[in-house]
């Protein structure tokens, strides 16, 4: 296990003042059993919202909600929290062969936050995308169990697209990334997602937060660390959700800290609302994650 | 009169009954007829088909162009989308109602309550524990991969404790003579006010048949609902609202009538905000809690930051709202699920499981091709099944693009759909309809027929419309009957054998009166009414300046030469082009108007609606073959005295508060500026020679010149009469103080005995006019009183209108 300090800072300067508005942030590390265990986390906004409120959305994501004044010029939200994470490395795939996969499903009964069914349908922002659904067919030939056929997807992915903070935007859609063959891990993330629905795979995009360890012999630089998405599929009855990182090619590992998942990105969007993290406002956001070595 | 005329007809006629072609009306093979059974009428039916036949040719048209004339005063209308544009059709009204025996009609309620309260059942688990799916009733596609099953709303429990309180069901009768449900519509259900109004307009047409037979009468159950609606509010000062979509919405004009007819706000998402958990309404006196919202908007685009985020006519904040208990929503969002064209298969089952007894009215034959049973049943018999889309929401002959006959396709074909597609796929039997007469071309003749029939939730349980909104087939064929497609639509008559209660909205419920305080007006809808005003009144300045160059064109010739161009100068500041007769800039001002009372349709009479449309239309006309000169000056007195008609409606009938002083400070300030600018640029010293007399006549001041003044006009007696005159309605002095005394009035003018900003500026520009003299109101002093005149718009929409 490893306990982790987490900083992230979002400010926005705004040339002219901006009306009133309302704001949600799904920022918060999660609960998650056996996996993440969140000690403290404190959210502090400057100035002061007029309203502000906390809910869980239907996918058990915590929520913040504000609503500010009139006449900003300049916001700035500090998120301080303290998340313990256990390594979930080098499992046994017990995950039933990619065919029977649509069985077990059929006799999947329940509706609930964690159900494979929200997930295997095109959703708003993932929708159809034949190339991508053919370049995952081409992708996991000669895969038989439904962790193969993640891993080989995931890998396939990862080969094609190059990883480049320029190409795209965050409304960028997966189709059009692919075509670029390069993104972020938002444009991975929602690709792999695409793709694997395609092939029957129930398929959650997950936000994130990872920890990037500095280069041998350097240094860590203070907000190396950034927001990340990933991806989360489900692998059969027995062997239930497992998440994989396509922008890494790699399982989620203890680097990895979960805000919340969804079917896509607008699910689990860091900010919703009248602010937006690119764009017209002068925004940005800085992310350290640093271990806490405990006594 | 029409009435007596008719019976004079009538009279004249006796003896010699029309046939009206009903020796040649020959129901459909295989279906029922309303009106036929076994080749006689029946008797429900004969008072209306006697009175028909009674009616000589002139006076049946008469009678029906009663109820036409009635739709288009009224203004009655819907709107039909086709090739990148929307236009407003007549309302097709298909004359003969549409006859139902009271016993009939009993037990098509009762089977429609069980029906209604199936649904909410249902809801309360979709939304709820989810128990059906846990337990095998639902399969989990139909509800997980419906994009009208809202996520946000799992959980969140009706602050009524009911989701729903106002649904409508589409029903047919079948070939056996049963009633069948086609669909249910619990998302918004538009249609309750067209049937009001097809019962107004068909009564018209024959009401003598109307009177002399027991139907039962509509109002009672829209008082009822009315009176539920308010009662769901919580203790204290919330008010009740419609959510409209707005005026481009295909059933806006019904919206904005409904509103009208119940008393309640029609409000769009941007008149909302979201406060301490409470809905607010912005209004001219700042924000006031909303209580109740009746939603005629679909539910994902009613917040933005939680539904579609697409959406740009939502509330941000909604769902939070209602996840506080903050309001009441009819109905619930994300009850559009229920419409689901695939529940229709498991409803049969869900009514034995949810209420304990099986459904009393069927609907639809309806197979979800998700199971192997269920696709072994289509394969086997696709002969009269229609296959489309599990999670469509459209009426089964709607013939949206994704329903095709499955016998369209090969066997192969089917097969291969069903086996890779099933789960996305339903199958429903072709609907077969009841005919019902229709007058066409003067006869009657035989068209298929289906009933949108309304349920309220009332504190005495579910209410029925006593009639409903019928749809007529454009031809034999069942698929025409969107009106999209050339249906029209029917009244519907409930027919008892016994009186029926009449009632009005006007009868009071029980318990004491109260007269209730005049709703708050929204920010919106008075920014519209100001603008109206302005740009009403800019259109009677614009044609004033072109009638009085026109003539000059026509009189004067080279002399009026140099003052038509100062005209001209001050028409191209309005953007008008003074050269032609009606030109464009004018219909482009006018059409402003049009745009701005649109809007704002519930605040406004038929009448007024009715005239300002007429004006447009007129000028529109006109602008096409009016030429320069006398032509020219003749149709522009012509619109002149139709927009005195507007006006004189609004003033006469508007309610004096807050809605109708906007419209007026919206006019008496433009025409302040107007005034203003006129003698700025005409009572100049440089103006040319007939300019002082063209100011008193643009100023309608003619005879009032002449009676004041014994001498000829000069600067003085010109600034005197239409700058100064405190007692002349077109003055600077008048229209200021009468701008001044509207503001005093409205909310928050003054705090504490401090004066507002918009009242501070105001108080500046009339002492300042109180005080001036025609020698110190020179052109540059006029300047800058136009100047200050035209900053109070900006200070009073940042008090009132945003």
């Amino acid at each position: 296990m490893t306990t982790y300090a987490l900083r992230l800072v979002i400010s926005y300067d705004f040339a002219r003042p901006i009306g009133a508005g309302r704001q949600l942030f799904r920022i918060l590390p999660a609960d998650v059993a056996g996996v993440q265990i969140v000690r403290g986390a404190k959210v502090r906004l400057t100035p002061d919202p007029t309203d502000r409120g906390e809910f869980k959305d239907f996918f058990g994501t915590r929520v913040i909600e504000v609503a500010m004044p009139p006449g900003l010029t300049q916001l700035e939200l500090v998120l301080e929290a303290a998340v313990d994470r256990v390594a979930s490395e080098g499992f046994l795939d017990i995950s039933p062969p990619l065919a029977r996969l649509t069985q077990e499903l059929a006799a999947w009964r329940d509706i609930g936050p964690a159900s494979p069914h929200h997930f295997r349908t095109p959703s708003r922002r993932i929708p159809q995308m034949p190339e991508v659904a053919g370049f995952a067919q081409a992708a996991v030939a000669g895969c038989v169990t439904v962790h193969e056929v993640v891993q080989a997807l995931g890998e396939g992915l990862h080969r094609h697209m190059t990883f480049d903070a320029k190409a795209t935007s965050v409304d960028t859609s997966p189709e059009d990334a692919f075509t670029l063959r390069r993104g972020v891990c938002q444009d991975f993330a929602q690709i792999m997602v695409g793709g694997l629905r395609s092939l029957g795979v129930p398929a959650a995009y997950v936000a994130g937060y990872l920890r990037t360890d500095p280069p041998p012999g350097k240094a860590r630089l203070a907000g190396a660390d950034a927001m990340h998405a990933w991806v989360r599929a489900w692998a059969g009855e027995e062997m239930g959700w497992i998440d994989y990182d396509p922008t890494n090619a790699c399982f989620a590992r203890a680097d990895h800290i979960d805000v919340g998942f969804g079917r896509d990105y607008a699910d689990v969007a860091p900010v919703t609302g009248m602010l937006r993290l690119d764009g017209s406002q002068k925004g940005s956001h800085q992310v350290d994650i640093e271990e806490v070595l405990l006594p | 009169m029409d009435r007596v005329a008719d019976a004079a007809a009538a009279k004249a006629d006796q003896g010699a009954r029309r046939d009206l072609g009903l020796r040649s009306y020959t129901p459909l093979r295989g279906a029922p007829d309303e009106m036929l059974v076994n080749g006689t009428i029946r008797p429900l039916w004969q008072p209306l088909i006697d009175h028909l036949r009674s009616l000589t040719e002139d006076g049946l048209t008469r009678a029906t162009g009663r109820a036409d004339q009635y739709l288009r005063d009224s203004g009655v209308f819907y709107r039909q989308y086709g090739a990148g544009q929307s236009v407003e059709r007549a309302w097709p009204l298909s004359h003969i109602p549409v006859l139902i025996d009271e016993a009939d009609w009993t037990e098509l309620s009762a089977a429609l309550i069980q029906r209604a309260d199936l649904l909410e059942a249902l809801m309360a688990d979709l939304y709820g524990a989810n128990r059906l799916v846990a337990d095998g009733h639902l399969p989990p596609s139909l509800v997980a991969g419906n994009p009208e099953w809202l996520r946000p709303m799992v959980g969140v429990r009706p602050r009524s404790g009911h989701y729903l309180h106002f649904v409508a069901f589409e029903i047919g009768r079948g070939p056996d003579g049963k009633w069948w449900v086609l669909a249910d519509r619990t998302q918004a259900p538009s249609g309750a006010g067209y049937a009001l109004e097809n019962r107004v307009a068909t009564s018209r047409a024959f009401s003598s048949v109307f009177e002399g037979q027991n139907v039962h009468r509509l109002a009672g159950f829209f008082r009822d609902f009315r009176d539920a609606l308010v009662g769901l509010r919580n203790e204290g000062d919330g008010r009740v609202a419609i959510l409209t979509p707005g005026p481009m919405n295909e059933t806006y004009f019904e919206q904005a009538w409904i509103a009208r007819y119940l008393g309640f706000a029609l409000v769009q998402g941007e008149d909302l905000t979201v406060e301490g958990g409470r809905l607010m309404l912005r209004t001219v006196a700042g924000l006031r809690p909303l209580d109740v919202l009746w939603r005629r908007l679909d539910a994902s685009y009613a917040d933005p930051l939680e539904l579609d985020p697409a959406s740009r006519i939502g509330t941000p904040g909604m769902v939070s709202a209602l996840r506080q208990g903050g309001l009441t929503m009819v109905n619930c969002l994300g009850s559009g699920v229920l419409e689901t064209r695939a529940l229709m298969a498991f409803m049969p089952a869900l009514a034995r499981q949810l209420l304990g007894a099986p459904l009393a009215m069927p609907n639809i034959a309806t197979w979800w091709c998700g199971g192997a049973k269920q696709r072994a049943r289509v394969m086997a018999d696709p002969s009269r099944l229609v296959l489309g889309a599990a999670l469509g929401t459209g009426l089964p002959f709607d013939r949206q693009g994704d329903a095709i006959p499955a016998a369209s396709l090969s066997s192969a074909d089917l097969m291969d759909r069903l086996a890779r597609d099933g789960a996305a796929l339903v199958a429903q039997e072709a609907v077969t309809l009841s005919t019902t007469p229709a007058l066409v071309d003067g006869r009657i003749v035989p068209r298929p027929m289906s009933l949108r029939v309304f349920l309220a939730r009332t504190p005495r349980g579910w209410q029925v419309m006593p009639g409903g909104f019928a749809r007529i087939g454009a031809a034999a064929d069942a698929t025409a009957l969107a009106m999209q497609q050339g249906g029209t639509a029917a009244d519907v008559w409930i027919v008892s054998k016994d009186d029926v209660p009449s009632i009005t909205m006007v009868t009071p419920s029980e318990g004491p009166y109260r007269r209730a305080s005049p709703g708050a007006l929204p920010a919106r809808a008075a920014d519209n009414l100001f603008w109206l005003g302005r740009y009403v009144e800019r259109t009677e300045g614009i044609v004033r300046l072109l009638r009085a160059r026109h003539i000059r064109l026509a009189e004067g010739g080279r002399a009026a030469l140099p003052l038509q161009k100062v005209v001209d100068k001050i028409l191209a500041s309005y953007g008008v082009e003074g050269r032609d007769g009606i030109p464009q800039g004018l219909l482009e001002t006018l059409g402003a108007a049009v745009m701005a009372a649109g809007q704002v349709r519930d605040r406004f009479s038929p009448d007024g609606w009715s005239a300002l449309n007429d004006l447009d239309k007129s000028a529109r006309r006109m602008a096409s073959r009016v030429t320069a000169g006398d032509d020219a000056a003749r149709a522009l007195s012509a619109l002149l005295r139709k927009l005195a008609g507007f006006s004189g409606l609004v003033h006469e009938n508007m309610y004096r508060f807050f809605g109708w002083r906007f419209l007026s400070i919206g006019r008496q300030h433009e025409r302040a500026l107007g005034m203003t600018n006129l003698l700025a640029v005409l009572a100049d010293a440089d103006a040319p020679p007939g300019a002082l007399d063209l100011c008193i006549e643009l100023g309608d001041s003619v005879l009032t010149h002449r009676r004041r003044f014994t001498v000829a006009s000069s600067r003085q007696t010109v600034i005197d009469l239409l700058a100064l005159d405190p007692m002349n309605p077109r003055s600077v002095r008048h229209l200021v103080d009468g701008l001044s005394e509207q503001v005093q009035v409205l909310p928050g003018a003054s705090v504490h005995g401090q004066l507002s900003d918009l009242g501070r500026a105001m108080l500046r520009c009339q002492a300042d006019i109180a005080t001036a003299t025609p020698e110190t109101l020179t052109t540059e002093a006029l300047i800058d009183l136009h100047g200050r005149i035209a900053s109070l718009s900006s200070l009073l929409t940042e008090a009132y209108l945003r």
